[in-house]
């Protein structure tokens, strides 16, 4: 099997037929390159879909007012409400399961509402708890988040985002302890944060000023009332069960009919994310299937192209048996022949593949997000190269049987 | 070395069977230089490729340097050809994309002979045939006389009891003809057992015993006596 002379001789037969022998392997080639590239950009896909989600719990669900959309109680529908404060002690009693809850409000600002100095832009203003910091995780550049006793003592401190900070402050300017207008009223900032995702309510975090939410309510004059909710489940609870949770009591709470499918908005990060995991699956399955589907297509050309190579060189076979070859000699052959076409083939598609990935993933490294970095693995590349043997066996296995079969006085009396 | 008796062969096909051979004798001792002739249908095709173990038989015996040559499978006959037999074929038979010496070293490759042993063998038997400058030719770049003397170099290279020659000048013009027999008639001296078969008579004129087939028997023989065959009747074919 590993005799040198036996691969030197398969390999003159390989190289003195160039033609054929690109011919025969050109579909495992070109299999092998599409699985490649499908994986690559399939994992891309993927990790661009991870990424974005990344640092934003899972374990997550909001709420937000809407309209009602059925009368009840005595309530006409269509009517407005909002949620309140009163509603927090309500869901932190009676929803167990829970980890975290964060009010939010948002209020944007006429023009540009975010003011230092000279320096101004126009930016989102969000109202939080400490605790949302757990849920849309950011990286603090500068000082710390929002804490309990900023909400306590309705502190009037924020929280900046990185860019604010670039346009506001000098580069590496420590702006903590700093003052700046918010929508007319000075705070202190008391940190910079970076957005850890790439998803964020209401607006980039590097865009977004956060104030404390009992500060907001009262520094803006917006009453006990709430525009979001932010909650994430324990560990091991479907997210479900708290999301369902917390829409009963909202609606009890509200004069809501219970079936009032409409009177609250309501996003479930677990289920998108499971989405998000069984698209992911689907896309993976689809790739593979139609990706080991071109490699087989390319595994039968192989053989297909090898059984009639095997009929044009019957003569040569026939040769080689009266010069004293033995039917497992010409066996072994015709099925290393096709091993090495196929794994030769196979390699040359996953390092054209490869290098066709690369050049993308640098091109693609400036932009896009959601295709991000698309390569593939050490592991798939192995695997692969254990299929391709594999296949070429398989390839090989008819010829080489249709091979053992030419008779030497065959060969020789055809003319 | 060959001794043939009662060796029958039939060919069958759906239609009609065949009788080609019909009860055979024949004995060829070591370093004989025999010719057969026939007409086409008289077997001696057939004969030929059972003395090759190309084929098989039905009844009878064959003997080939002692050794019984019946019900081989398919490893032993390869064997067999390798150490026993050169062949050499009217259409020479070498391996299109295989140089001159490829071509010659290939019998040693199926002996598992390291290629550099083999390519210095090889490398002489070409030499020998006069053809050392050619050695690296493909056959297509090589006229009708050099591939034959390329394939008798191959024949040659495992060192076999018997030369089997099949029409070896059957694509030849005269003068080579004459260039191939010279050197059939050369090995034939140094002791190898010759046997041709030919239709060509100044091809069999050259060897030492003709033997004539008809109907797949032994019509007659004619041996050499001083330079000439005794009969000459088998102008007629």
């Amino acid at each position: 099997m590993f005799d040198k002379d036996r691969w030197q001789e398969i390999w003159i037969t390989i190289t003195h037929n160039k033609s054929r022998s690109v011919l025969t392997a050109f579909g495992v080639f070109w299999g092998m390159l599409m699985l490649v590239l499908m994986v690559g950009a399939g994992n891309a896909l993927e990790e661009g879909m991870t990424s974005q989600i990344e640092g934003f719990a899972t374990n997550s669900c909001f709420f937000e007012s809407q309209r009602t959309s059925l009368p009840y109680k005595g309530f006409r529908k269509g009517r407005r409400w909002d949620m309140t404060n009163s509603d927090l002690p309500v869901i932190r009693e009676k929803v167990t399961n829970m980890q975290y809850l964060s009010p939010v409000l948002f209020a944007r600002g006429e023009g540009n509402n975010v003011v230092r100095g000279e320096k101004n832009g126009s930016y989102l203003v969000k109202g939080c708890y400490p605790e949302y910091d757990l849920i849309e995780k950011s990286k603090m550049l500068y000082g710390r988040y929002v804490n309990d006793i900023d909400i306590a003592e309705k502190r009037k401190v924020c929280v900046i985002g990185e860019r604010i900070h670039e346009v506001l402050f000098q580069k590496d300017e420590d702006p903590t302890g700093k003052q700046i207008r918010v929508n007319g009223i000075y705070f202190k900032v008391i940190g910079v944060a970076r957005g850890t995702s790439g998803v964020s309510i209401g607006g980039q975090t590097a865009e977004t000023v956060v104030l404390p939410f009992s500060t907001m309510q009262q520094a803006f004059n917006m009453g006990n009332i709430i525009h979001f909710l932010a909650a994430t489940a324990n560990d091991g609870v479907p997210v479900k069960v708290v999301q369902d949770k917390i829409l009963e009591i909202l609606k009890q709470q509200h004069q809501i009919a219970p079936d009032d499918k409409e009177a609250i908005f309501t996003m479930n990060i677990e289920e998108q994310f499971k989405m998000f995991n069984y698209l992911g699956i689907g896309i993976a399955s689809l790739i593979w299937l139609v990706g080991l589907g071109t490699l087989i297509a390319g595994a039968i050309g192989v053989s297909n192209i090898m059984l009639v190579t095997v009929r044009e060189r019957t003569k040569e076979i026939g040769i080689r048996r009266a010069m004293g070859a033995t039917p497992r000699d010409i066996i072994g052959q015709i099925l290393s022949e096709s091993v090495v076409l196929t794994v030769l083939a196979g390699l040359t598609g996953i390092v054209v593949g490869v290098g066709i990935l690369r050049a993308t993933g640098i091109v693609l490294s400036q932009g896009d997000q959601f295709f991000k970095d698309p390569q593939i693995s050490f592991t798939m590349a192995v695997g692969s190269l254990i299929i391709l043997i594999i296949i070429g066996t398989f390839a090989g296995y008819i010829p080489a049987q249709r091979a053992m079969l030419i008779k030497p006085v065959e060969a020789i009396s055809e003319e | 070395m060959i001794h043939i008796r009662q060796l029958h062969k039939s060919y069958h096909t759906e239609a009609l069977s065949l009788h080609v051979l019909k009860g055979l004798n024949l004995d060829i001792e070591a370093g004989e230089y025999v010719s057969v002739t026939g007409a086409s249908g008289s077997g001696k095709s057939t004969l030929l490729n059972i003395l090759g173990i190309l084929d098989s038989y039905d009844q009878g015996e064959y003997h080939l340097n002692g050794s019984l040559i019946k019900n081989l499978s398919e490893r032993e006959a390869a064997v067999y050809r390798n150490e026993m037999i050169g062949f050499v074929f009217q259409s020479f038979n070498l391996i299109n994309f295989k140089n001159a010496l490829e071509n010659v070293a290939l019998p040693l490759y199926y002996k598992k002979v390291s290629r550099k042993k083999r390519n210095i063998i090889a490398m002489e038997h070409l030499d020998k045939m006069g053809l050392k400058d050619w050695a690296k030719h493909l056959p297509n770049e090589l006229s009708g006389g050099q591939k034959q003397r390329v394939a008798i170099a191959r024949a040659m290279i495992s060192n076999p009891k018997v030369i089997l020659a099949d029409e070896p000048t059957g694509a030849l013009d005269s003068t080579t003809t004459l260039e191939v027999m010279d050197v059939l008639t050369n090995l034939n001296r140094e002791g190898i057992t010759t046997i041709i078969v030919t239709h060509e008579q100044s091809v069999s004129d050259a060897t030492n015993r003709i033997i004539h087939l008809k109907d797949g028997m032994i019509e007659y023989e004619t041996r050499k006596n001083n330079g000439v065959h005794d009969m000459i009747q088998s102008v007629n074919f």
